[in-house]
């Protein structure tokens, strides 16, 4: 059951350039792997939605890139801090897989550690776009890492139950190769639960709200 | 009355926060199902955000076969919003809806900032819905008309029960590299704090040309915004952006507006309507 609560910050770590929110977790069910959180950004209007990184006993973590006011606000929160958190949203990945491999690129690993560790650390195959990057890597068990130029698709082999997250252009590339892929798709979202109809991509033809209707989607 | 904004809740995804609310008023209703404007849609600023959503919705054959049934199990009085692109499109809404027990009032929007206006004055609107429907009507209007309380006494005049003041307005983001629009459908409409001051003057102008009641909406995210509203004349407040960032809006809201009343000795919200048009208190210098 979703719920909203103000977590204190128990941590924020950087991680190459990428920084591991670490919140208390409150009354707060972590969800499940893929599924999301709106994160309070101090000082701005509006939260942020954040997929699982971590569920450590009693906490909740969140893997995120500093690329505009909001996340740069969450880069910036301190141990001590209080941000409302409201979740878990959305609909993450399906977990009754035979032969997992988890197909990630850049701050797309972000819910990989969680679905790693219910998934039984699965293969992982991770693409980034320098070695600093790819720091966040050792967050995932079993990965094997690629770096620009080098993409993922290129070591992408058949027979495997492709669970993939990452920017747009990878997800396209994977579903290309990979035709039942699950796919973690992102939009800019204002509620992350329903209400503002902000986040409508195109899902099979129709606009349907990601945060409803994903972020996970199943490839067609 | 706490109300949510039209197009701000989807109470079918969300019971809990439309339980928590004395009235649930539906996304606004044409006469056909529109798909809504081209991503990217929502752009936050400084001060606000912007949507460009575009009325995204099943139309009123969709409303009326599935969503309004399912709406009515919620217990929530129901406002439905119509809106439109002809007069005849708010006649024909407000006819289908006429007889359906389950719509306690209907909001006509007037003012959509994403789509193409009707033709028609806001008043002539009014005054082709009016002959078919013996619901309430409450107007919704735009902050961005000339002349304001000359548009809302035209609206009573034609017919309207009541106000809804304002809606979002027009406003412009562009991407900070590339220096074009950040919304997809290029404008949007600008909602969120920045509205506060120009929604407070529409109620505080449009209580004293009209006398009409009001629902009050526009940048409201504390009890005290809300009392300020009622202080302006509205009767009513409805939340808008404040829902998308905290779901349990409405009954924060709620207990921070009883403590401003306890704090004035004010009992009920009838008591807190109007009374910024009341005596001035003398000038402290």
């Amino acid at each position: 059951m979703r719920r909203r609560e103000a977590l204190r910050v128990v941590a924020n770590d950087a991680v190459g350039p990428y920084s591991l929110l670490r919140v208390e977790r409150g009354g707060l069910e972590p969800g499940s792997p893929g599924q999301f959180f709106m994160l309070e950004a101090p000082g701005r209007l509006l939260p942020r939605p954040m997929s699982l990184c971590q569920a450590p006993p009693g906490e909740l973590s969140f893997l995120l890139e500093a690329v505009g006011p909001g996340t740069r606000a969450l880069a910036a929160a301190e141990p001590g801090d209080r941000l409302h958190v409201f979740g878990p949203l959305g609909n993450g990945f399906r977990l009754d897989v035979e032969k997992p491999l988890l197909v990630g690129g850049g701050i797309g690993v972000a819910p990989f550690p969680y679905l790693s560790d219910r998934l039984g650390a699965p293969p992982a195959l991770l693409g980034f776009r320098s070695d600093w990057h790819a720091e966040a890597a050792a967050l995932v068990p079993n990965a094997e890492v690629v770096v620009e130029p080098t993409l993922v698709t290129e070591r992408l082999e058949p027979g495997h139950d492709v669970l993939a997250c990452g920017p747009e252009p990878m997800l396209e590339a994977v579903r290309g190769l990979v035709p039942d892929a699950q796919l973690a798709w992102e939009a800019p979202m204002a509620c992350g639960y329903g209400a503002c109809y902000g986040c409508s991509v195109e899902i099979d033809g129709v606009l349907q709200r990601l945060c409803v209707a994903g972020p996970v989607l199943e490839a067609a | 009355m706490i109300l949510n904004a039209s197009g701000c809740l989807d109470a079918l995804e969300a019971p809990e926060v439309a339980r928590a609310l004395d009235v649930f008023v539906t996304k606004t209703v044409t006469p056909q199902p529109r798909e809504g404007n081209r991503p990217v849609r929502i752009a936050e600023t400084d001060a606000g955000m912007l949507n460009s959503i575009g009325l995204e919705n099943p139309g009123i054959d969709g409303l009326l076969e599935d969503k309004l049934p399912r709406l009515a199990e919620l217990g929530v009085p129901l406002w439905v919003s119509v809106g439109g692109f002809a007069a005849s499109d708010y006649a024909r809404l407000c006819a289908l809806l006429d007889d359906r027990p389950e719509v306690s009032a209907i909001e006509l929007n007037l003012s959509c900032p994403n789509v193409e206006e009707a033709p028609e004055s806001a008043a002539e609107l009014v005054a082709a819905a009016r002959p078919l429907t013996s619901k309430t009507l409450y107007a919704k209007l735009s902050p961005a008309a000339t002349d304001l309380p000359e548009t809302a006494r035209a609206v009573q005049a034609a017919g309207a029960d009541g106000l809804t003041l304002v809606n979002t307005i027009r406003g412009l983001a562009l991407d900070d590299q590339t220096l074009q629009p950040r919304l997809g459908h290029e404008l949007g409409g600008y909602s969120g704090p920045a509205l506060k001051p120009i929604a407070l003057a529409a109620v505080y102008q449009c209580y004293r040309a009209t006398g009409l009641p009001i629902v009050g909406t526009g940048g409201i995210a504390t009890g005290r915004d809300a009392l300020e509203f009622l202080a302006a004349g509205a009767s009513s407040i409805a939340l808008g952006t404040i829902l998308f960032s905290d779901p349990d809006a409405p009954g924060r809201v709620r207990r921070e507006l009883a403590d401003e009343f306890a704090a004035r000795g004010l009992s009920a919200a009838e008591d807190a309507t109007g009374l910024a048009h009341g005596p001035r208190p003398a000038t402290v210098v």
